[in-house]
């Protein structure tokens, strides 16, 4: 690791200021990307602003029909959150399925918000669910939030604060997880909110996107029948020595299938 | 820019001053000469620099030593002592749950850690929750027993 300066912000405000004051500052939140990152090599900020001190960006609460997420949540609490366990279920089991125990402990909700990697497993329950991202000057809806692989809508100097979740009628996540990283090679969270079906898809593409051909036809028939015959098109879809975009484009119709399925057994 | 920190390690206070770029696992190995904590893969995948943070399992060799600053930190040397194993190392030994012993610190304070949580996990639990520690030589399956009979012992104890 390159040399770095190291503050532990005391309060919202004092990590913006000093994020402002440094010339190429980077938020540690837990630290489980942005550490191998900087030990590679492939980045070098001159200053790290650590977060885990801001008790704005802590806690987990209902409000009416939401779920609100403090940003440093770390994914272990995620996972066995009574409150989360008891309005959406399909948000902790998620957490749970993140790398390993270990990585649960340190890893936040919105480091991997923030990152967008394109094989997180959290983009897709973000906007699975039609999530609002709260930064400390705006809300911004999930639907705008990811814009491409490593890239969203947070400007230079800005923090998510937490996200808010509508807690839907019934949703679930099923991914195919690397047998090494854990990371998602495909998965789809498929949230349903009354007559509305949302499906997202995470590991497949640059970024999480939905499917349109799938809500519509879950909408009109909520089974996993219903998604016989789409077909999902590879065009675009990631390629690596993990699995072609083929490959990716039909996990995506099973991982959607035993989504729907799983929200059935519910 | 030297930093300073204070933490509890194996409950003894220490006061260092450290480079903000000094992970937890070179502070506790070269400047604690606590080398039971071991650095396989430097990557988080591996497990074997494993110790808790705040009575959670963490990687330390992928945190920095600051970050670390005000908390209670626990590596193998605290679990156990000379003359007396732990039950959980003592439950390793009559399992043969380790070949070379590079990997088991880290597998002991990854057991610790689940059983704190779950004191008595299934197998699947258990083979579940060692996703993030490897081993080259056992295939596993002694690891998986000895932390079964670790358990039992503690739940006994």
């Amino acid at each position: 690791m390159y040399e770095f300066s190291y503050h532990k912000a005391a309060s919202l405000k004092d990590a913006l200021d000093t994020l402002q004051s440094a010339d190429d500052g980077k938020l540690l939140a837990g630290g489980m990307t942005l550490l191998p990152t900087m030990k590679q090599r492939l980045a070098a900020p001159d200053q790290l602003i650590d977060l885990a001190g801001v008790k704005e960006l802590a806690g987990i609460e209902k409000h009416d029909n939401h779920v609100v997420i403090g940003a440093m949540t770390r994914h272990a609490e995620v996972a066995s959150s009574e409150l989360i366990e008891s309005t959406i279920p399909a948000l902790a089991a998620l957490a749970e399925l993140i790398g390993d125990p270990q990585v649960r402990n340190r890893g936040t909700l919105g480091g991997s918000v923030a990152n967008s990697d394109p094989a997180a497993d959290y983009p897709a329950a973000v906007v699975g669910l039609g999530a609002t991202v709260i930064t400390d000057n705006r809300s911004i809806e999930a639907d705008e939030f990811f814009v491409d692989m490593f890239e969203t809508e947070l400007e230079e100097h800005e923090i998510i604060t937490s996200i808010s979740f509508p807690i839907p009628d019934t949703a679930a996540y099923m991914k195919f997880p690397n047998p090494a990283s854990r990371y998602a090679v495909a998965g789809v969270f498929v949230a349903r909110f009354g007559s509305t079906v949302r499906v997202a898809v995470t590991g497949a593409g640059g970024s999480v996107f939905r499917q349109d051909a799938m809500e519509k036809a879950l909408e009109a028939d909520f089974s996993p029948a219903a998604l016989e015959g789409i077909v999902v098109s590879a065009d675009g879809l990631n390629e690596d020595i993990h699995a072609s975009a083929e490959y990716r484009a039909h996990l995506v119709g099973v991982m959607a299938k035993r989504a729907v399925a799983a929200c059935l057994e519910i | 820019m030297l930093q300073s920190v204070e933490m509890t390690i194996n409950g003894k206070a220490v006061k260092e001053t450290v480079e903000p770029r000094n992970l937890l696992v070179e502070f506790l190995r070269e400047k604690q000469r606590l080398t039971g904590t071991h650095v396989g893969c430097d990557t988080s995948q591996c497990g074997a620099c494993v110790v808790h943070v705040d009575g959670k399992p963490v990687k330390s060799c992928t945190l920095l030593t600051v970050q670390a600053d005000g908390a209670d930190i626990k590596t193998i040397e605290g679990v156990g002592s000379d003359q007396q194993l732990h039950p959980m190392q003592e439950a390793f030994r009559q399992n043969h749950g380790l070949q070379c012993g590079f990997c088991t610190p880290g597998m002991v304070m990854t057991a610790l850690g689940l059983i704190e949580e779950n004191p008595d996990p299934t197998e699947t639990e258990i083979r579940q929750w060692l996703e993030g520690n490897i081993c080259r030589c056992t295939g596993y399956h002694n690891i998986v027993k000895s932390i079964q009979a670790g358990a039992k012992a503690l739940r006994e104890d």
